[in-house]
C-alpha cells in the first residue's frame, strides 16, 4: 500500500467512525426495526420483540392520522418550498441590482433570520399572531383590515407556520442566489441588450436560464428541509388545531418518544425518506429536461 | 425613480424582516403583563430586566446556557478535527475508491437524520449516554457536509505545496498541520461558525435525549416553559432574546468568513 494510501486510512477513520457507527448503522437498524413490533415491552425485554413483515406500513396505510399528517407535510412543502425560494430570489435580485446601495447591510438583514433559534423564533411568531393582542392583527385591524385567530384558525394555522418558515429560510437561499448572479458573464447580458432585449426579457431569457443549477441546488436544499418539518408545530400549535399542522416527523416523535412504538414510528420515518427521495429526483428530472 | 422604487423595496423588506426580533428585544423589557394589554404597543412604557432576573434567578436559564454552551462548543472543536481531516484525504490524498466513497457520502446527503434516530437513541440508551451532554454531541462528531466543504476548498490548494513538503522529508501529519490547515483557515472558520450555530440551535435531538430539566439546552427549556408560562409573554420574549442573543452576535462579528464560505461552498458544489 502506497504511503498516501496508508495516510488515508488515518485521516478517514475518525469521521468515517463516527458516520458509519452513529449514522449509516442506525438508519440500516431504522429499516430493521420497521419490520417489527418493537415497543414499551421489547424495551423492558427483547424477546418481546417479534418480527411483522410489513404489518407496520399496512397499519400506517389504513391509519387516517398517517394521511393528515404526510398531506400536512406536502401542503407545507409544496407551497411553502417555492414561495420560500421566489422570496430568495427576489431578496437576491433586490441585493444584487446595481443600484443598490449598502448592499452588505440588506444582505446582512435578509440572512439574520437563518442564524436565529428556531425555537425562540416560534414562540416570537406564536405571540405576534396572538389573536387579541399580537402585533400581526394590530397592524391589519389600523389599515382597515380583519385579523383572524391565525393560530387557533385550522383554515390559518399552516399558512401561519408557512410564513414563519419563509422569513426564517429565505435568506439561505437568496446567499446561494447571490452567488449564482454574480457567476453570470456580464457579456451575455451585453449581447441581449444590443439584441434589443429589454430588462424584463433579459431576466427571462439571460438570468433565469444560467441559474439553473441555482435553482436545482436550492430546490432540492428546501424540500429536503421542509419535509422535515418538526419544530415550528411543536412549538407553535402542538400540532393543532383539528390535527391540521400535525407534520410527518411530529407524528413519528409522538409515537416513537412518546408512546414509544419505535417499530411503528421507524416505519413513518422509513416512508418519509422515500417521499424525500422521490422529492430529490423529481427535481432532477424536471432540471434534465429543461 | 426606478432607483427610489429599489430602495423603497429594500427597505420594506428589511423593516419586514427585522420587526420580529425587534418586537421581541423590546417586549423582553416590559413588565408583567404589559405585552398583553389593549391596544398592544411597541416600546415598553417602562423599561425593566425584570424579566431577565426573573430567567436567571428564579427559572435559573443560565445552567441551560451552560448546556447550549458546552455542547456547542464540545462539537465545533472535535468536528472542525475530523472533518478536516476527512475532507484533506478526500480533496488531496490518492487512494482507491476514493471518489466512490465520496460520492456514497454525498448521496447520503438525502436521507433525513429521522430515519436512524430510533436506533439511535436505543445505541444511546445501550451505552448509558441517555441524558448526558456526550449523548448529543456524539452524533455530531462528524457531518458529510462538513466533509464536503472542507474537501471542496481543499482541491484549490496546488498538489505541488504537498510534494514539496514531502520532498523535504515531512511526515503526513505533519503535512496536514502545519501546510494545509494554516491555508484553510477562512474555510475552517466557516465551519466552525457553521456548526456551533447548528449545534445551539438544534432542537429535535437534545429533546429526545436530556430528559432531566437541569441538563435541557436552551431551546429545550425554552419549549418546555413556553408550557408552564404560556401568559408570561414577556418573559417568554426574554428567553427568546437570551438565546437568539449568542448566535445572532457571533454572526454580525464573523459574518465575513461565514457567508462567503456559503458562497464558495454552494459555487463550487
Amino acid at each position: 500500500m502506497s504511503r498516501e494510501a496508508r495516510a488515508a486510512i488515518l485521516f478517514l477513520t475518525p469521521a468515517l467512525f463516527v458516520l458509519v457507527l452513529f449514522f449509516f448503522i442506525p438508519v440500516l437498524a431504522g429499516f430493521a426495526l420497521s419490520v417489527t413490533d418493537f415497543d414499551l415491552y421489547a424495551i423492558g425485554d427483547i424477546h418481546n420483540l417479534r418480527f411483522i413483515a410489513l404489518r407496520n406500513y399496512a397499519a400506517l396505510l389504513r391509519s387516517p392520522i398517517f394521511w393528515t399528517a404526510f398531506a400536512n407535510t406536502l401542503y407545507f412543502s409544496v407551497i411553502g418550498g417555492p414561495l420560500t425560494v421566489a422570496t430568495s430570489l427576489a431578496a437576491a435580485l433586490l441585493v444584487n441590482a446595481k443600484a443598490a446601495r449598502y448592499k452588505t447591510l440588506f444582505r446582512t438583514i435578509y440572512f439574520a433570520p437563518v442564524v436565529t433559534t428556531l425555537v425562540a423564533v416560534a414562540i416570537v411568531f406564536r405571540f405576534l399572531y396572538h389573536a387579541r393582542f399580537g402585533m400581526i392583527n394590530r397592524v391589519l385591524e389600523s389599515v382597515g383590515l380583519q385579523g383572524a385567530d391565525w393560530l387557533g384558525d385550522p383554515k390559518w394555522a399552516m399558512p401561519a407556520i408557512i410564513l414563519v418558515a419563509v422569513w426564517k429560510n429565505f435568506g439561505y437561499n437568496m446567499i446561494i442566489f447571490i452567488a449564482g448572479l454574480q457567476n453570470i458573464p456580464e457579456e451575455l447580458y451585453e449581447a441581449a441588450r444590443i439584441d434589443g432585449a429589454g430588462e424584463w426579457k433579459q431576466f427571462r431569457h439571460v438570468t433565469l436560464p444560467m441559474l439553473g443549477p441555482t435553482f436545482l441546488f436550492v430546490g432540492i436544499v428546501t424540500a429536503i428541509g421542509y419535509l422535515q418539518l418538526f419544530a415550528e408545530p411543536y412549538v407553535m400549535t402542538k400540532g393543532g388545531p383539528l390535527n391540521r399542522t400535525l407534520s410527518a416527523v411530529m407524528l413519528m416523535y409522538q409515537e416513537g418518544f412518546k408512546w414509544w412504538r419505535m417499530g411503528y414510528a421507524a416505519a413513518i420515518a422509513f416512508l418519509l425518506f422515500l417521499v424525500i427521495a422521490a422529492a430529490t429526483l423529481l427535481q432532477m428530472r424536471m432540471q434534465e429536461r429543461r | 425613480m426606478k432607483k427610489a422604487l429599489l430602495h423603497a423595496a429594500l427597505i420594506a423588506g428589511g423593516l419586514l424582516t427585522l420587526f420580529p426580533l425587534l418586537w421581541m428585544v423590546a417586549a423582553s423589557f416590559m413588565s408583567n403583563g404589559e405585552a398583553t394589554t389593549y391596544p398592544p404597543h411597541v416600546l415598553p412604557h417602562a423599561p425593566t430586566f425584570e424579566q431577565y432576573r426573573e430567567l436567571f434567578v428564579r427559572l435559573k436559564i443560565s445552567r441551560a446556557f451552560f448546556s447550549s454552551g458546552t455542547i456547542a462548543v464540545v462539537t465545533t472543536l472535535f468536528s472542525l478535527l475530523f472533518n478536516s481531516m476527512a475532507g484533506y484525504a478526500f480533496a488531496k490524498l490518492r487512494f482507491g475508491g476514493r471518489d466512490r466513497v465520496f460520492g456514497l457520502l454525498l448521496a447520503a446527503l438525502v436521507i433525513p437524520a429521522q430515519v436512524g434516530m430510533l436506533p439511535l437513541f436505543l445505541m444511546m440508551k445501550a451505552l448509558g449516554l441517555v441524558n448526558t451532554y456526550w449523548g448529543v454531541i456524539i452524533p455530531s462528531l462528524a457531518s458529510v457536509f462538513g466533509i464536503f466543504l472542507i474537501r471542496q476548498f481543499m482541491l484549490s490548494i496546488p498538489q505541488e505545496l504537498l510534494e514539496a513538503a514531502r520532498i523535504d522529508g515531512a511526515g503526513e501529519l505533519r503535512i496536514y498541520w502545519s501546510v494545509v490547515m494554516p491555508l484553510a483557515r477562512p474555510i475552517l472558520a466557516t465551519l466552525a461558525i457553521f456548526t456551533f450555530m447548528t449545534t445551539w440551535n438544534d432542537f429535535m435531538w437534545p429533546l429526545i435525549v436530556l430528559s432531566d430539566e437541569s441538563r435541557y439546552t436552551l431551546p429545550v427549556s425554552l419549549a418546555n416553559l413556553v408550557g408552564e408560562h404560556a401568559q408570561d409573554v414577556e418573559l417568554m420574549m426574554a428567553g427568546s432574546v437570551v438565546t437568539v442573543l449568542p448566535v445572532l452576535a457571533l454572526f454580525l462579528f464573523l459574518q465575513r468568513y461565514y457567508i462567503a464560505g456559503l458562497m464558495a461552498g454552494s459555487v463550487k458544489g
